[in-house]
């Protein structure tokens, strides 16, 4: 194995000139600077790395990342994206996309993406409202939302960015948010590191559309409450004195429970490379309602082969089957005469 | 013994029918393989139900296969059958009207029971009720000779029966005198892992040869000599093979990975066939969840350094429409293929039309131009890839590629080009940096334009320095930036169309077929028609009409040379298959009158349909 020696980059490096020109206070800025700040520690190149976008306010991220970048179509990103990859197995590929973008237009690919398992980190910047277009109820909207095109309320159930990943047999599904640095870098770093394609979902506070979305879960009075810390090996407890576990009920689903010396043992101890999704997608229903104990964190990280890599061996395969290419052999392969 | 009469013909126009479970696709490919081997110059139509087992004995299920071999150069698969093959009654009443009187007729008389004959259609039997007697007609019980054939073959009754193709097969070999050498092989080959159905099909073929050989029944026999070609090595090609080697081989001239994107549609799934079974020449086939997956992909390929293509079929084409717009924003080099079908909607799917001209040349949204060509013949769709590549890849832009469900899978004998013969093509990527900053330093401006064609460069990331950003926002002119002034707006719009519009420098000169050089009216078609047209146009020749051929490959931009050529000619007869698409954009563009003569019933125009139209525009001459 070579190593490879990268030379030393600051956010700087990575921060294109143009100015970011997100509203004040929109949550985007904290996830831009969270990875702009990680990427030096990642030992990649900028010029190996790509940023791939759809349509929405998150959709802007890749001009100002100092790296090679496409701002494409509305929903599409991961479909461009997988072209990208599978063609250049060099590169590191990152989507940014949002929740209209990726589970509302662009739903169809972000499952056949992740099914497929293309070497893609995809970042889902959840802000469960359309930005840009000024304040529609989107797919993750909590079902009932006064907005200008829902004024008697949307009738719709949101849609859980997890359990869909999990659903379309997603490697690596997590968790996040955009008032917790650390925990972002974190999660980002493992979505960087697994090989195939990873899903990480951002609660990301829309100020000015949808202020507040996520408070009852992240901010810091509800943390200890509302906010649980998935950690592999670790039994899923939370609460300000670990008070609260999650439990299996006998219906196959897990819940919530007050903690005490009768129960303690019945604690599920999280175990992100379960190759069944079942237990992971049970965590993603935790939540009966909106603002109730979300889980943060890595959901699922399990090994399957990687799409381009499979790719690469069907052409060696062939290779190995029909000798190498030969253009004037091809042109004769269906039989062919000499004519004097 | 009888003595058969064997007549020595120039040209002969065959037609295979029977039910879609007939195998009349595969008897046709066979006797076309044997007769290109023989030498014949040929061109097949074949014309099958869209649906996978359309109800079997109906009209609606008659899978047909039109073959016209000759000793000269021919360009259709030819209006009137000579010979018509019947499996059924159906195969028999769906095409009996396409023969002249004194056609033969050759048909599986076993096939022709009272349900069959019902179920076709007919209120008797047309072998008895006197129907047929223009025709030449002879019945031979083909299910019962090759049941008789198998017996003891081990061979299971119901394979015993569907061989009943091979009979036909081995009969018409006979009749048009050739050997039973090539399809035995493919037998073989193709049935290696059935070795009773390979006996099966042997035992049929044989049965029908020598059925023709030794049954008095059965007189006429054919002899098509070879046509003259100039020499070199020769292969039978469809379109759709000739597409997708087009591509490969301009990978290989250009020096750059080929990515398909594709998602299944008819008729132009073969090309992401083909594709998918030459992984070895580094071609790499997606097939994607849907057609803007695929042309995204595509260009998400592209922007990384491939030739990035996109293969579909007209309803395809609508919903690539968007993505399409993006890569003219991006100015990627992309290649989107339209095998043409009848629309609009589902239409009819496996039947031909050009009916996407105008949604090729216009179908997005904003001002957003791009190259538009045609392939001419099954076989010209190989340089017609290569030429859509070179126009991609030089100009950094989108192009569409029109073929039809015609052309994909008509077969035609090809010269195979030696290597060298074909074009190189230079990706010229980026390498370094092309401007300053305001200090001096030195940047990447991904938006400078070279100055001959108005490119911007193509840089795929990996190169250190060059690092930029693009995307479907509107672009500062040079830097690349997004820009919301419009006067910038107005500059890049112009800029895209300009260099779109300057693709014309890099056509050849066009050719005008006009032998007699004094001909007063001009027919001017585009892609696919060409063998029609100039069979037709050959046919009004011979009725003494002094007429010249035009045949557009390059719908956009138009060729420079186009405009004074038109205006040399009295009049102009512009024949497509769709309403007059492109003889309106000739009356718009050159503020000329044209005729337009249009046909839109899923089939090629005949030669009698140009000719007649020929004649009346040189009667109706100002
Ligand atoms: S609209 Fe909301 S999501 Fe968009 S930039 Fe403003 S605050 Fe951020």
């Amino acid at each position: 194995m070579t190593t490879q020696f990268v030379s030393v980059t600051t956010r700087k490096d990575w921060s294109s000139d143009q100015e970011v020109r997100w509203c004040p206070g929109c949550g985007d800025y904290s996830i831009l600077a969270a990875l702009q700040l990680l990427l030096p520690e990642l030992n990649i190149r900028r010029e190996e790395t790509v940023f791939v976008s759809g349509i929405g306010c998150a959709a802007r991220f890749p001009y100002y990342m100092n790296t090679y970048g496409m701002h494409t179509i509305h929903g599409r990103a991961p479909a461009i994206a997988t072209g990208l990859a599978v063609t250049r197995p060099d590169l590191n590929v990152f989507v940014v996309s949002g929740d209209g973008d990726a589970l509302s237009i662009g739903g169809n690919h972000l499952i056949h993406a992740l099914r497929r398992n293309a070497n893609l980190t995809i970042l889902l910047f959840n802000n469960r409202i359309y930005g840009l277009t000024k304040g529609q109820y989107s797919p993750t909207s909590e079902r009932g939302k006064t907005t200008k095109s829902t004024p008697q309320g949307s009738l719709e159930r949101p849609l859980d960015p997890i359990s869909l990943a999990l659903g379309a047999g997603a490697t690596f599904v997590a968790r996040t948010h955009d008032m917790d640095r650390s925990h972002m870098q974190a999660v980002f770093r493992r979505a960087h590191e697994h090989h195939g394609t990873s899903l990480v979902e951002i609660y990301q506070n829309c100020n000015v559309f949808n202020d507040g979305a996520f408070s009852d879960i992240n901010s810091k009075e509800s943390r200890a409450a509302n906010l649980i810390n998935l950690r592999h090996g670790e039994p899923i407890r939370f609460g300000a004195n670990d008070e609260f576990g999650v439990v299996g009920d006998d219906t196959g689903a897990l819940a919530i429970t007050t903690l005490g010396p009768e129960n303690e043992s019945r604690v599920v101890v999280h175990d992100e490379h379960l190759a069944n999704p079942a237990r992971a997608f049970a965590l993603a229903r935790l939540m009966v309602s909106d603002h109730e104990p979300t889980p943060m964190g890595v959901f699922r990280d399990v090994d399957e082969p990687e799409y381009g890599d499979q790719i690469s061996l069907q052409a060696a395969a062939s290779r190995e089957a029909r000798g190498e290419a030969d253009l004037s052999k091809l042109l004769r392969s269906r039989g062919s005469w000499h004519v004097d | 013994m009888v003595v058969h009469e064997q007549s020595a013909l120039e040209n002969v126009v065959l037609r295979f029918a029977g039910d879609s479970g007939d195998g009349m696709q595969l008897t046709g490919e066979r006797f076309t393989s044997t007769s290109a081997l023989f030498g014949n110059d040929l061109a097949t139509l074949p014309d099958f139900p869209a649906e996978i087992r359309a109800p079997a004995g109906t009209l609606g299920g008659v899978s047909s296969f039109q073959i016209q071999i000759a000793s000269y150069d021919i360009t259709t698969a030819g209006d009137s059958p000579h010979v018509l093959v019947a499996m059924n009654p159906a195969g028999l009443r769906a095409n009996v009207h396409l023969l002249l009187p004194g056609a033969m007729i050759i048909v599986n008389g076993d096939s022709f029971d009272e349900r069959s004959i019902a179920k076709a259609g007919y209120r008797t039997n047309p072998l008895e009720d006197g129907s047929l007697d223009s025709f030449n007609v002879t019945s031979v019980p083909m299910t019962t000779l090759t049941t008789e054939a198998c017996r003891d073959a081990g061979v299971k009754p119901r394979d015993a029966e569907r061989s009943k193709n091979f009979f036909a097969l081995g009969l018409i070999l006979w009749t048009f005198s050739r050997s039973l050498e090539a399809t035995l092989e493919w037998i073989e080959r193709h049935f290696a892992n059935r070795p009773t159905v390979a006996e099966a099909n042997r035992r049929a073929l044989h049965a029908g040869y020598h059925f023709g050989e030794t049954s008095e029944m059965y007189a006429p026999r054919f002899d098509v000599a070879p046509a003259p070609y100039p020499s070199g090595d020769y292969t039978n090609i469809t379109g759709s093979a000739a597409l997708s080697w087009g591509f490969i081989a301009a990978a290989h001239r250009s020096g750059l990975p080929l990515f398909l994107g594709s998602y299944p549609i008819t008729p132009a799934s073969d090309i992401l066939h083909e594709l998918s079974g030459r992984k070895e020449f580094g071609v790499i086939t997606f097939q994607a969840e849907d057609e803007i997956a695929a042309v995204g992909a595509a260009i998400g390929a592209a922007y990384g350094g491939s030739i990035g293509l996109t293969t579909t079929s007209s309803p395809g084409l609508d919903l690539k429409s968007e993505a399409i717009g993006l890569a003219v924003s991006l100015e990627l080099p992309l290649i989107i293929v339209d095998v043409q079908r009848a629309g609009p909607s589902t239409g009819m799917p496996t039947k031909v039309e050009q009916a996407d001209l105008s949604h090729a040349l216009y179908g997005r949204h904003g001002e957003a131009p791009l190259p538009v060509l045609a392939a001419l013949t099954p076989s010209d769709c190989f340089s017609a890839a290569i030429e859509a590549v070179r126009i991609a890849v030089t100009y950094r832009t989108p192009v569409v590629l029109l073929s039809d469900a015609a052309l994909a899978n008509a077969t035609e004998p090809w010269r195979i080009p030696e290597l060298d013969e074909l074009p190189v093509i230079d990706a010229h990527f980026a390498n370094g940096p092309n401007a300053r900053t305001d200090d001096g330093a030195p940047a990447f401006h991904p938006f400078v334009r070279d100055a001959s064609t108005l490119a911007r460069p193509w840089a795929p990331p990996g190169v250190a320095g060059l690092e930029h950003r693009v995307g479907g926002l509107e672009k500062a002119d040079e830097l690349g930036h997004v820009s919301y002034d419009g006067a910038n707006h107005e500059r890049m719009t112009e800029l895209r169309a300009a260099k779109v519009a300057g693709v014309a420098s890099s056509y050849p000169a066009l050719v005008v077929d006009d032998p007699q050089g004094d001909a007063t009216v001009l027919v001017v078609g585009w892609g696919g028609t060409y063998g029609s047209l100039a069979a037709g146009v050959a046919l009004a020749r011979q009725r003494g009409a002094h007429v010249a051929h035009l045949q557009l490959r390059y719908l956009n931009p138009l060729p420079r040379d186009l405009g004074a050529i038109l205006a040399t000619y009295e009049r102009v007869l512009v024949p497509e298959l769709n309403l007059g698409q492109l003889a309106r954009l000739l009356r718009a563009e050159y503020l000329i009158d044209v005729a337009s003569l249009h046909k839109m019933r899923g089939a090629p125009f005949t030669s009698t349909e140009i000719a007649d139209a020929i004649d009346a525009a040189i009667r109706e001459k100002p």
